[in-house]
């Protein structure tokens, strides 16, 4: 489908500094990276921005690295770079599950960390795996940076603590103890959006997070709390049924989604015991 | 706008928002790149850009500035075209150049995963898929036949 693109207009900065300075001086605009979600809009017409801030060439912004103990990862990261880095293997394997996850290999050449992020879907593969982990999203503006952990990051649906002036310029990842886990169902294992998808550490204070099952990604403190309690997985799972939201929608229904994410924590539990 | 176009230096004007795909086809008259879903779904528009393939469809043309495209009218793919028609791994033929651009990631001796993941976003609906990993891995045979013939 073809859209009417003589209205739009896309600014194109040389650096992250320049970057900054548009955002701060001729917003509002709407950053653009790999363009997976944003392009969707679109062409469908359903997105009501026109004007944009190109990041495609900001390569600072792809930097996969350690700063001390963090792994620290450039928004710009695509999943394929995700899962092309021996940091991110070796230190977030449920990130690698995840981005493996995503689209196809087309998708994963383009699509960005930053940009799962800030499109904010609640059914964003990667979202689940930062909520568990409490990851910090680094933010940054013309005049300052902050880091928001992630878990404080959503407001609500498709909306953020982020500034019209601020970029996400990378996410952290603090060193993580315990094993990782991560499931997506959808209706087939590429090219799927999630009809449910948990992240899940399992440690001596075991984490749970949950994607597709509410207005944002869930992080299932009560579900933990109760894990942690050792009252058995049957009330832990009684606890998730509670603890989450889930809609009736054209991928799936309230009530599979809740079992669904219920069996998915019984199995998250199996898996890692 | 400067990039390279199977090989080529190209200079081409188009408004710097339009999709990748409408640019190679309307601008660039290359009609072998096929619009399916649109949406980034189907891989039906499949191009490599800077060596990785991409959906062309959900590529504004800004970004391809300086880099390098390759559609199926450059691709050196006349061993693997041709075997997508001994195998019936074409039957209406609008997924076949994205499937061919997206097999040309794989290496020369691939497993049935690597085909799978590969191909994962290209979506068929005449040949179910088998005929096309038959194609394709007739055509890895056969290159690497004509390779080891071809070396003293």
């Amino acid at each position: 489908m073809k859209n009417a693109i003589t209205p739009l207009e896309v600014r194109r900065p040389a650096s992250v500094r320049d970057a900054l300075a548009m955002l701060r001086d001729e917003g509002p605009l709407v950053p653009l990276a790999g363009a997976t979600d944003l392009y969707v809009a679109l062409n469908f017409g359903t997105l009501q921005a026109t004007r944009f801030l190109d990041l495609w060439s900001l390569d600072p912004l792809r930097r996969i690295g350690m700063r001390g103990d963090v792994l620290s990862v450039g928004s710009l990261a695509t999943y394929t770079s995700l899962t092309r880095s021996r940091l991110v293997r070796q230190r977030m394997p449920m990130l690698i599950e995840a981005a493996r996850q995503i689209g196809g290999v087309q998708i994963q050449n383009r699509g960005t960390i930053g940009g799962n992020i800030a499109n904010g879907s609640p059914a964003g593969d990667t979202l689940p795996v930062l909520a568990a982990c409490d990851a910090i999203v680094v933010a940054r503006s013309a005049s300052d940076e902050r880091r928001i952990g992630f878990t404080e990051f959503y407001t609500g649906y498709r909306t953020s603590v982020l500034r019209r002036d601020e970029l996400i310029v990378a996410v952290e990842f603090p060193p993580l103890e315990g094993r990782q886990w991560f499931r997506k169902v959808g209706t087939r294992a590429a090219q799927a959006i999630s009809k449910v998808v948990m992240a899940g550490i399992r440690s001596d204070r075991s984490s749970v997070a949950v994607g597709s099952v509410g207005p944002v990604v869930v992080r299932a403190r009560r579900t933990e709390d109760a894990l942690l309690a050792g009252q058995g997985i049957d009330s832990a799972t009684e606890t998730l049924g509670d603890e989450i939201t889930p809609i009736d929608d054209v991928r799936s229904t309230a009530d599979y989604r809740r079992v669904v994410a219920q069996n998915l924590l019984r199995q998250f539990w199996s898996d890692t015991a | 706008m400067r990039f390279r176009l199977n090989g080529e230096e190209v200079d081409v004007d188009a408004h710097p928002m339009r999709r990748l795909l409408d640019v190679l086809r309307e601008e660039c008259r290359l009609t072998g790149t096929k619009e399916g879903c649109g949406e980034g779904e189907c891989g039906a528009c499949t191009v490599i850009v800077d060596g990785d393939a991409v959906v062309s469809c959900l590529v504004p043309f800004v970004q391809v500035e300086g880099r390098a495209v390759q559609t199926i009218e450059g691709a050196d793919a006349q061993t693997l075209q041709r075997s997508f028609m001994d195998h019936v791994g074409a039957q209406c033929g609008i997924c076949t150049p994205g499937m061919i651009m997206a097999s040309l990631a794989l290496g020369s001796d691939p497993t049935r995963q690597q085909m799978q993941e590969a191909l994962a976003g290209n979506l068929c609906r005449c040949t179910g898929y088998e005929a096309i990993f038959r194609a394709i891995r007739a055509a890895r045979q056969t290159i690497r036949k004509s390779q080891a013939a071809t070396t003293p």
